[in-house]
């Protein structure tokens, strides 16, 4: 029998702090695919918060931490878009001129992925053995979307979901007005962009809005919440590992 | 000029469009006009990814080559019989263009729309110095009856609706019956058209931009959708061009690679009604034509952005489709960046040519969605430009104290994996218990930013390192 691959799962700092819950749910979808899973004890953050601030030596140092604790695993797989195109689009450009650590870097970025492509893409699976009862929108998160081309992936895996249905907003692929640090720095604009992205989820009918980076989609519950809107806001991570016995995002506790 | 200054002050900028209902609704037609338009464009043109592609590098190549093709265009210009200026900065160019509308005599001159003239604050020189600047394209026109400035760079008076177009006209029109309708765009079309065919008329001077510089045969080429520009260049007896130099492009083969991206990424058109090539001055024999054709070539803080990790940002064709799609543009609409370029471009840009010190803000007020580059024709990466001005202003510790002191807090925690996770566990806790069985947190002290719009999600409680941990699991 040949061994199972060995997956590092970078959880990231959103989900570590927020919604473990998307984590285990990343963790059992990966192992129900035939992965060994592995979450290295020293990961915090990829850096973007400092990489987008300008601060390149600041998303370095911590680039290198990353790397170093990854290297090792056949995969990195990431339940965040923005966290993984951080990896495999950005890291190698923080080492430029350096041979060694661009390597490195560059080592790690092919072997880095989100988790909807990963199980897709690369593992290749199937129909998972999940349900839920209701109509869902899904908002594609913009690094996944742009940096990564993820936009079937969560689809096709929903699509095969029990009794749900998957209905589109007019414009799923627009910003959400999360952006890292611009939604507090610029709050004013922030709010209009996810006041329009609100407005596009409501006018879908649907119960249930999904997506899989949590920045966004604490900005769009957070919106939702704030309006007393009731339709729920989970990472897609939940639904397909039918780990949903919990509150949504945002929601009251029962 | 109106640049820069106004750039500092975005967030109040910003705050004032936020405020404004009749603006918002105005800027919300550009979904369904520009945006859906493009969108349908590209869909029925199979090759447009590779066209984006040929665009691209024939930009690049000729930005690698610039010297060469500028110098080419300025023989061909001459020997057609056309005058070539250079101008270093904004202040020559207007200088150059003052000093040939005096030696013309010229008391009023007929603009083409051009954002370059608006780069270098040309209509304020101008009548600054007793010559009459005239805008013939219809927004600019009603901008300029407004005292305002373009507030997009294709759609300048986007930002107005037609009941104040309405009320401009009777305002600035009051040779005209004042009881007249003008409750219909037709009619206000009609009206424009009439007063500014005297205008055209009564030029002295014709000033137009160019959306291209032909070095192969020394022509300058404008696109319009109203044919203001060609009564602009043809009627008058002098005809100037301001063109910057990474207007060039090598051949006319060139400029339908490129014409066929224009349109399309900034309207939807296939073509614009319009395309107009000017090359020299009138010849023996043709029915019409200026008999002064002037080119002033303008750098303006271009080949300094020529080696530099900006470079990409010179092969922009001023489409605007970075504009259409952006949400802060579309939150706030264009007049809130405070310069004359606004948008994504317009952040790339603006610093390059008046500063970071004073524009700063552009470059962060942005989320880095990436559709401005997913839709450039050009394929210009703007936000990683974006970001680039972002590391500027941090190096040259430009940043604000409260961004900097965050960041090296969430640095020093980041980089130390027990001290992160002890702090993270007790954060997550406390703002769980705080949240109650709500799950969400309605104020925070520190995050106002966040909870002044909405709610704050709250944790689940343990984080998933502590809760991985006590599961036993590695």
């Amino acid at each position: 029998m040949t061994p199972k691959p060995r997956v590092g799962l970078f959880v990231t700092c959103l989900v570590d702090f927020f919604r473990p819950t998307v984590g285990f749910a990343a963790v059992k979808l990966i192992e129900d695919a035939g992965c060994e899973v592995f979450v290295p004890a020293g990961q915090t953050c990829c850096g973007q918060p400092a990489y987008n601030s300008g601060d390149r030596a600041g998303a370095r140092a911590l680039a290198e931490q990353v790397i170093a604790l990854f290297e090792g695993f056949d995969h990195v797989v990431i339940p965040s878009g923005s966290c993984a195109g951080m990896i495999k689009v950005h890291y190698p450009s923080l080492f430029a001129g350096e041979p060694g650590w661009t390597l490195r870097a560059e080592r790690l970025a092919a072997k880095t992925h989100e988790l909807t492509a990963f199980l897709t893409d690369v593992l290749g699976v199937g129909p998972l053995p999940t349900a839920w009862e209701g109509t869902a929108t899904y908002h594609d998160s913009c690094s996944g979307l742009r940096e990564l081309g993820v936009k079937d992936q969560p689809r096709k895996l929903l699509a095969a979901v029990d009794g749900l249905t998957v209905k589109e907003m007019r414009d799923p692929e627009s910003c959400c007005g999360f952006g890292g640090t611009f939604c507090v720095k610029y709050d004013e604009i922030s709010n209009a962009i996810v006041d329009r992205k609100a407005a596009d989820v409501r006018s879908t009918g649907a119960d249930l809005l999904l997506g899989g980076d949590l920045g966004c989609l604490l900005n769009i519950a957070g919106k939702l919440k704030r309006e007393g809107s009731t339709v729920e806001v989970r990472h897609v991570a939940e639904v397909l590992a039918g780990m949903t016995a919990g509150p949504a995002i945002g929601g009251a506790k029962r | 000029m109106s640049g820069a200054p106004a750039s500092a002050t975005f967030p109040k900028n910003a705050r004032a469009a936020l405020a404004n209902p009749p603006l918002l609704k105005a800027i919300a037609h550009i979904e369904e006009t520009l945006v859906s338009g493009r969108r349908r464009a590209i869909d029925a043109l199979p090759e447009f990814e590779a066209l984006r592609d040929a665009g691209r590098d024939l930009k690049a190549h000729t930005l690698a080559h610039l010297d060469l093709y500028l110098e080419a265009f300025e023989r061909k210009v001459m020997d057609a019989g056309g005058h070539v200026h250079w101008a270093a900065d904004a202040a020559e160019a207007n200088s150059i263009i003052l000093d040939i509308c005096k030696a013309a005599g010229a008391r009023t001159v007929t603009k083409g729309k051009s954002m370059i003239t608006e780069e270098v604050g040309l209509n304020a020189f101008l009548e600054g110095n007793g010559v009459r600047p005239v805008e013939t394209d219809l927004g600019e026109y009603i901008i300029q009856l407004r005292g305002e400035t373009p507030s997009h760079i294709i759609a300048p008076a986007v930002h107005v609706n037609k009941e104040q177009v309405a009320a401009d006209f009777r305002r600035a029109h009051t040779d005209l019956d004042p009881r007249r309708n003008l409750d219909e765009p037709v009619s206000l079309l009609a009206e424009a058209r009439g007063v500014l065919r005297e205008r055209f008329l009564a030029a002295d001077v014709g000033i137009t931009g160019a959306n291209f510089l032909v070095a192969e045969t020394g022509s300058t080429v404008i696109v319009t959708n109203e044919g203001n520009g060609d009564l602009s260049q043809i009627l008058p007896k002098t005809h100037i061009v301001l063109a910057s130099i990474e207007k060039v492009v090598p051949t006319l083969e060139d400029v339908a690679t490129i014409m066929r991206l224009l349109a399309r990424s900034a309207t939807g058109q296939e073509m614009s009604v319009y395309t107009t090539f000017s090359t020299g001055p009138r010849r023996p024999g043709d029915p019409d034509g200026p008999e002064a054709f002037h080119v002033v070539l303008l750098d303006n803080g271009r080949s300094a952005m020529l080696g530099t990790e900006f470079e990409d940002m010179l092969r922009c064709i001023r489409c605007g489709a970075c504009i259409n799609h952006c949400p802060v543009y579309r939150s706030i609409g264009g007049h809130a960046y405070g310069s004359v370029y606004p948008g994504p471009m317009g952040s790339v840009l603006t610093p390059s040519l008046y500063g970071l010190e004073t524009s700063a803000h552009l470059a962060n007020a942005s989320t880095l969605c990436g559709r401005c580059e997913s839709v450039c024709p050009m394929r210009i990466p703007l936000p990683k430009m974006l970001r680039h001005w972002r590391e500027k202003e941090f190096e040259r510790h430009l940043t604000p104290r409260k961004a900097r002191l965050g960041l090296a807090a969430w640095r020093l925690l980041a980089n130390r994996p027990r001290l992160y996770g002890l702090t993270t566990r007790l954060a997550a806790w406390g703002l769980a218990r705080l949240a109650g069985k709500s799950g969400a947190l309605t104020s925070l002290p520190l995050a106002g930013g966040w909870t002044k719009w909405r709610d704050l999600p709250a944790p689940e409680g343990g984080t998933f390192r502590t809760e991985w941990a006590k599961r036993g699991r590695h």
